[in-house]
């Protein structure tokens, strides 16, 4: 009798305990809805055109907008769809010649626990290449992109495609990743291939030394057959031309991240050291479209860029932070002179030295003073920016 | 090869690949040092059990580090407080170690505060309120009453795992709260002039042990949950204790002390940096000692 009702009380108490742990489930967004808001307001003084000598810029890259403008507002939604799968889409809705556009930054499905640390990922996503490429604007350090993720990627490196990753089962944090994406989106361009242009590999590596120190490096390797990769335009003699490329764009690259924070308790006191440096060739024929006669000629271009940069919380919701960027371009082809007019012969050696101050009131909220000293282009600038960067709703876990 | 050899490396071959069955042991990532305490008591030699955090960090920001995803790649189980606790950075171990056993939902995942009732379960929550939790107050640990409940589901749960050493893990189990039960009767009696006692804590952190021993909030050195403590508060705080005193300040190993000096210049009142958790203190090495070092501090400082 007695062992009938313990076993029947003990029934009760799982019942119960399943009950709650159903009810904890359902109280849960589904899907997680997060906003993220950032505004600026930017003091430049020069008002000439912005472009990086040596290079043709794209995608999202830019000096920015002088006075008032808006950064990444960015609606995401994410999920798990059942156990096997997780999405996220992220829409970033930005104002284009006053006009509102709805943008699709992200939108894939990611397997979850596939067994043997596989994962594959299949949709829009930005590359695993380098460190920064698949950190959100919001998150990064610093109200802009590094001049070589400016240059060489058009701030970020995103495509249409497959992702598959494999983390081995050893102590020492190590993953390794291909993509194979339509290759339409910049830095690629043309969807070649069938529609699979582009593809990369990366490697990392990461693990801990004692509590207060931790470490990710990484190696990555991109490459794309382009065709028709459109600069930013330009006039030449009342024409509109536009330097277009064709042919094959491979980068290759090697990133290092080192954290630091007393006893590994972040939330008081902590320090980050970044470096990351990419290099890149493209051979091909560039053109220059809408230019009559049409002007071409053969393209063989030389870049790479690196930058290093420091951030330190020195106490809790402030931080400071420091950093060096620079590029190198050797560009050649048969006619100089239509390279010239692409604006890819310079002497200049882009660089930039970037000051940032910025104030957390929760780890939800930021507000950033930035001021660089920019010599990325001709004419040398003091670039002074006002930033706030905010996200409202159930914000996702932030990546080392 | 003489056949001797021969045989000697087909058995050695043979232990090795048949090795993961006589071991059985267990893999066991715990988000907090309470769990993995509480592990080491239930699974002994069988459970490998390691802390993602220590008694010096907060558990509420942990950076989602390339070790601790390896961690969760090999884990059998996972073991953290949740009740949204560990939201800025378990999530995305889980997602990022492809480790298909410990997904939420799975026999891999075990969230200890949804075994038990929890405090301050919100219905409404919004950020203005600071870092607070819809799905209740998160730090269950310290009440042992609720480590009891707790235990008995995870040990269960460690059954589940592993079956074939099920009468080990209930020989374990039947030991642990049979001198659980007894230490909890006497911290009952050791706490009695702590009852009606009002403390000033640093974040709330501490109901669950309020609440067990009948200790009274004064009020908390955070304006909000999560939030930094500002001057302007200390001094609303001070002007509060007048109308309704309080006897001491407490705050956790991994809080700084700062804010709780201050107050005490202002107040008079005695400043008790207590374990919070396992390694919080030199002495404090097991969830038995967590309690004893605790009430003593109270104690002590409410002579």
């Amino acid at each position: 009798m007695f062992n009938k009702q313990t076993h029947f009380l003990a029934s009760t108490i799982v019942l119960a305990g399943m009950t709650t742990h159903a009810m904890a489930e359902a109280k849960g967004f589904n899907p997680d809805i997060s906003l993220i808001l950032d505004g600026r307001y930017s003091s430049i003084s020069n008002s000439s055109d912005y472009a990086l000598p040596g290079f043709m810029l794209g995608g999202e890259a830019g000096r920015g907008e002088k006075g008032f403008s808006l950064g990444h507002n960015e609606l995401i939604l994410s999920g798990n769809i059942d156990d096997m799968f997780f999405s996220k889409l992220t829409a970033a809705i930005t104002d284009h010649e006053s006009e509102t556009e709805v943008e699709l930054e992200e939108a894939f499905i990611e397997t979850l626990g596939l067994g043997g640390g596989t994962t594959i990922k299949a949709g829009r996503f930005f590359s695993d290449i380098g460190y920064l490429n698949s950190h959100h604007a919001h998150t990064w350090d610093f109200a802009d992109a590094p001049l070589v993720y400016r240059a060489l990627f058009g701030n970020q490196i995103k495509g249409d495609g497959v992702q598959v990753s494999w983390l081995a089962p050893t102590d020492l944090y190590l993953k390794v990743g291909a993509e194979v994406t339509r290759g339409s989106l910049y830095p690629a361009a043309g969807a070649t291939k069938e529609g699979s242009g582009a593809r990369s590999l990366y490697l990392k590596l990461g693990d801990d030394v004692g509590t207060s120190h931790s470490w990710q490096f990484g190696l990555s390797h991109w490459q794309a057959e382009v065709s028709g990769k459109e600069a930013s335009t330009h006039e030449h003699a009342g024409a509109t031309e536009t330097p277009t490329f064709t042919g094959d764009s491979k980068v290759s690259g090697i990133d290092f991240v080192w954290k630091w924070a007393p006893n590994g308790n972040s939330r008081e006191q902590n320090f980050k050291l970044q470096a990351e440096y990419f290099q890149r060739e493209e051979n091909g024929n560039l053109v220059l479209a809408g230019s009559s006669p049409l002007e071409s000629t053969s393209y063989n271009g030389k870049h790479d860029g690196w930058y290093v940069q420091t951030v330190y919380q020195f106490m809790p919701r402030w931080r400071v932070g420091l950093r060096y960027d620079e590029l190198n371009a050797n560009n050649s082809g048969s006619d100089a002179d239509v390279l010239e007019e692409a604006g890819l012969v310079s002497d200049h050696k882009p660089r930039r030295s970037t000051l940032m101050l910025d104030y957390a009131r929760s780890e939800f909220s930021r507000i950033r003073l930035q001021f660089a000293k920019d010599d990325s282009y001709a004419d040398s600038d003091n670039i002074i920016t006002f930033q706030y960067v905010m996200s409202l709703g159930s914000h996702g876990a932030h990546k080392f | 090869m003489s056949m001797k050899k021969l045989n000697k490396i087909i058995l050695s071959c043979t232990l090795i690949l048949s090795s993961p069955t006589v071991l059985a042991e267990l893999n066991v990532f715990t988000c907090e040092p309470e769990w993995k305490a509480l592990l080491d008591e239930l699974g002994k030699e069988q459970v490998k059990s390691f802390s993602a955090t220590t008694a010096f960090q907060d558990p509420h920001h942990i950076e989602a580090r390339p070790s601790l995803i390896s961690k969760v790649r090999r884990a059998d189980l996972v073991v953290c407080s949740g009740a949204e606790l560990e939201a800025a950075w378990l999530p995305l171990l889980i997602r990022q170690a492809a480790n298909g056993n410990v997904l939420p939902g799975k026999d891999g995942y075990f969230e200890a505060s949804r075994f038990v009732e929890r405090l301050e379960v919100n219905k409404h929550v919004d950020r203005s309120m600071g870092d607070v939790h819809g799905g209740g107050n998160p730090h269950v640990h310290l009440d042992p009453r609720r480590i009891t409940k707790i235990a008995a589901a995870l040990s269960q749960r460690l059954i589940t795992l592993d079956p074939a050493n099920a009468t080990l893990y209930q020989r374990y189990h039947t030991d642990f709260e049979q001198r659980w039960l007894t230490a909890i009767d006497r911290w009952q009696q050791q706490a009695l002039p702590l009852k009606g006692v009002a403390i000033v804590v640093h974040h709330k952190d501490w109901v669950y042990l309020f609440d067990w021993l009948g200790i009274k909030l004064a009020g908390a050195l955070e304006p909000k949950p999560g939030l930094p403590t500002t001057v302007g508060h200390i001094v609303k705080l001070k002007n509060r204790l007048k109308t309704t005193p309080a006897n001491m300040i407490v705050h956790t190993t991994y809080q700084n002390s700062r804010a709780a000096d201050r107050l005490a210049q202002l107040t008079a009142l005695p400043v008790v940096e207590l374990p919070y958790t396992v390694g919080g203190d030199a002495r404090v090495t097991n969830l038995f000692t967590l309690f004893d070092v605790t009430i003593n501090k109270l104690l002590e400082a409410n002579k």
